[in-house]
């Protein structure tokens, strides 16, 4: 199958490893990874922090930059969150009929790289290896607005070597959201804490999640706390093929 | 996102009743978060109510249509909101009632102290009430010289111990049991109440004691106020349900009967009832069925309150109903589900949202009452959100708040950029980032600025380099949390250098 990647912007700009372990993935199945390369981001933090009429070019770059793919993956359950319930109606909320419907069509075929995996190429195991203890941290909008359910869980599980941990109060939010992070910051901060705390009871090495957002703000806190407990991103456990890190 | 109704959007007004704070809230979050008695009180609260909820919740094979069949049924009562309002006025005066209308809280309360006042009576009891509260309606008796007794136990703690509500459902959730006794102690000796040598802050014990004062209360009171859950169009029958039987009190002993009701809370037939006392004892108490429900239809010669009067409050409802994103939070029950599911209440409390609706639903309704200036302090509130989306899937009328969040952000924004002739350099840094986001040679250019991030990792020199400090407003980032430094080429430049 020919894929075509949607990075995002925060994995282009700061985890190029993310993007390289998910064409590794898809690569190792026998898949072409085609990597778009007018693309920038989806225009999610527009649109969650209110600048709508600024998003909506974003939003149909986004459109006119995927429209020719049969298949749009991407390593994040938010911006396929945004993708899939936002971009349609901020161009509705513009009066852009036309776009809306353009939205749609590609919202309908973009998938984040779990649903990818087990709903359209229909594989559990990916044949990886990773020989660490291993908590998983669901994010919101994979867990309720693309309802993934257990497909992460299913693909972790087929890993070798990997000792898979429960989380406690996995389904609670670590506190990210955007730029609620900056304007919210106590708050925030009051929930990655208990996050933390979760995370740290499990006494795993590795807390991963499909968003590298959620993982960037845990992974925040676990740094400065000097926990040693590291985040690494879904996408990274499933390319690897043993290894120490 | 308005749409034209033939009447002017009339919001609620500003300093009367309780929808507005005058705090910021993330200025108020930061001090509720440091009270730790807060914390732990509201957290275990909270907790406990979730499990229960989910309990009864996931015993129902239905739940979802159910859900759905609630949200259907508000749609469509919003959708013909006039008529049905004009059909429940007809059937409660055909019964024996009378029907007022108030445009916002000064009316409502003007309405009430009258009325009150013509029966000649100095105090009223009250059934526990979203809508009077809202409206501040016990402030506007008392300054009549009329005293208002609250009834259900918790807006009672509330109440003798100055205090604000701070839970829909439950008032007083931010207090413990020992913090109850002691308002106790201090406030019910004062009214007449003696209490018992040796009263601990067993919850029997302080329920007993809160009993026995309440219940001569009761017995003298000619007047009683209430809200209402629901209104049958069809029927003209009012619906109160609850847990302490306070409420059947109220509303059956007084002689007169006085209740404020948000022109909301209608439905359009008997058996629609059926969806919703399934939908809001779960939601709300985490119960299959709430103790009391009652229901009366005017009034019956002989037989309870001999005098009925609905208010009728719209204080900026028919505002929201005009907005085609917002008009869904009017669907809202008031069982406060989303409030014990929200990651930010249960860490922040109530009354950081200035409102006496409090947690998601507040969050959206209470700026959609008072209305989005680009200025007030309730436009602060649709940013009090992570947007995890908890509170919608706990909705039991499918209430899409975190859309409707976003929707009032949008507003938000336009409205200052409609009020500031100089944009903020939030606004200047947003736009910026778009014209980068819409052509990717000049988002390569940002990528690159954003790689000067690298100098600032720490401690220089080593592998593990982290950023723990940057300038404002990125420094409430770093507050908390380290930065990864950023990579020497981003992930487009290395498929680039590879691939092509």
């Amino acid at each position: 199958m020919r894929i075509a990647l949607f990075i995002t912007c925060l994995a282009d700009t700061l985890y190029p490893s993310v993007g390289r372990a998910t064409v590794a993935v898809l690569e190792r199945l026998g898949h072409e990874v085609v990597f778009p390369a007018e693309q920038t981001c989806c225009g999610q933090m527009h649109i969650n922090t209110g600048y709508q009429r600024d998003a909506l070019p974003v939003v149909r770059h986004h459109v006119e930059v995927f429209e020719p793919y049969d298949v749009v993956v991407a390593p994040s359950g938010s911006c396929v969150g945004s993708v899939r319930h936002q971009h349609a109606r901020v161009a509705r909320r513009a009066g852009d009929e036309a776009l809306a419907l353009r939205a749609e069509a590609i919202a309908a075929r973009t998938y984040e790289l779990s649903e990818l995996l087990v709903d359209v190429l229909g594989v559990e195991d990916v044949g990886a290896t990773y020989a660490h203890r291993v908590t998983y941290h669901p994010t919101c909008h994979s867990l309720r607005m693309l309802r993934v359910a257990d497909k992460p869980l299913r693909l972790l599980q087929q890993v070798r070597g990997l000792d898979l941990v429960e989380l406690p109060e996995a389904d609670s939010c670590c506190g990210f959201g955007g730029t609620f992070a900056l304007k919210n910051a106590d708050t925030s901060t009051a929930m990655l804490t208990d996050k933390v705390r979760h995370v740290l009871s499990t006494a795993a090495e590795v807390c991963t999640a499909g968003d590298s957002s959620c993982l960037m703000h845990i992974g925040g806190g676990l740094s400065r706390l000097r926990t040693g407990t590291r985040t690494v991103h879904l996408a990274e456990i499933l390319a690897s093929t043993g290894g120490t890190r | 996102m308005t749409t034209f109704l033939g009447m002017p959007v009339v919001h609620a007004p500003p300093g009367v009743g309780a929808l507005q704070g005058d705090e910021a809230f993330p200025a108020a979050a930061r001090r509720a978060l440091a009270d730790s008695q807060l914390r732990r009180n509201i957290g275990r609260a909270t907790s406990t109510i979730r499990a229960k909820r989910a309990a009864v919740v996931d015993e129902v094979p239905d739940w979802e249509q159910l859900r759905e069949a609630g949200r259907t049924l508000k749609a469509q009562t919003m959708a013909r909101l006039p008529e049905l309002l004009e059909q429940l006025e007809e059937q409660v005066q055909a019964r024996g009632g009378v029907v007022h209308w108030a445009r916002d809280a000064q009316e409502a309360n003007e309405i009430v102290t009258r009325l009150v006042r013509a029966t000649g009576a100095d105090e009223v009891v009250k059934v526990k009430s979203m809508a009077t509260q809202e409206i501040g309606l016990n402030e506007a008796l008392e300054a009549a010289g009329i005293a208002a007794w609250e009834t259900d136990l918790a807006e009672l703690i509330v109440q003798l111990g100055h205090d604000r509500p701070s839970h829909i459902l439950v008032p007083a959730i931010h207090r413990n049991r020992q913090e109850i006794l002691e308002i106790f102690r201090r406030e019910m000796p004062g009214l007449g109440t003696d209490l018992p040598d040796g009263l601990t802050a067993d919850p029997r014990e302080l329920a007993m004691t809160a009993r026995r004062h309440l219940r001569r209360t009761f017995l003298r009171a000619r007047v009683a106020v209430s809200g209402a859950n629901f209104a049958v169009a069809e029927t003209g029958t009012l619906s109160v349900v609850e847990s302490e039987g306070n409420g059947r009190m109220c509303l059956t002993l007084p002689e007169t009967l006085i209740t404020v009701m948000g022109i909301e809370k209608l439905v359009p037939t008997w058996t629609d009832l059926e969806v919703f006392l399934q939908l809001l004892p779960r939601s709300s108490t985490g119960e299959r069925m709430n103790p009391y429900t009652s229901m009366w239809t005017g009034v019956t010669t002989g037989d309870g309150p001999q005098e009925f009067h609905l208010v009728l409050l719209d204080n900026g409802r028919t505002a929201v109903l005009a907005d085609e994103v917002g008009r869904e939070a009017l669907h809202c029950i008031r069982c406060s589900a989303c409030l014990n599911v929200c990651p930010v209440y249960e860490r922040t409390g109530g009354h950081a949202y200035g409102s006496v609706y409090p947690g998601p639903i507040g969050a959206v309704l209470s700026p959609l009452l008072t209305g989005v200036t680009g200025d007030g302090v309730n436009d602060t509130l649709p940013y009090a959100s992570s947007l995890c989306g908890a509170c919608y899937d706990v909705c039991p009328v499918k209430i899409d708040i975190p859309s409707i969040l976003v929707e009032l952000r949008a507003q938000h924004v336009e409205a200052r950029a409609a009020s500031h002739l100089v944009p903020g350099p939030e606004a200047l840094a947003m736009t910026a980032a778009a014209a980068a986001m819409t052509k990717a040679s000049r988002w390569r250019l940002l990528q690159r600025m954003s790689r000067l991030g690298r100098l600032l990792g720490r401690p220089r020199g080593s592998a593990d380099r982290r950023i723990t400090a940057l300038p404002p407003p990125l420094s409430s980032w770093t507050a908390s949390r380290d930065l990864p430094v950023p990579p020497p080429a981003t992930f487009r430049e290395q498929w680039l250098r590879e691939r092509s």
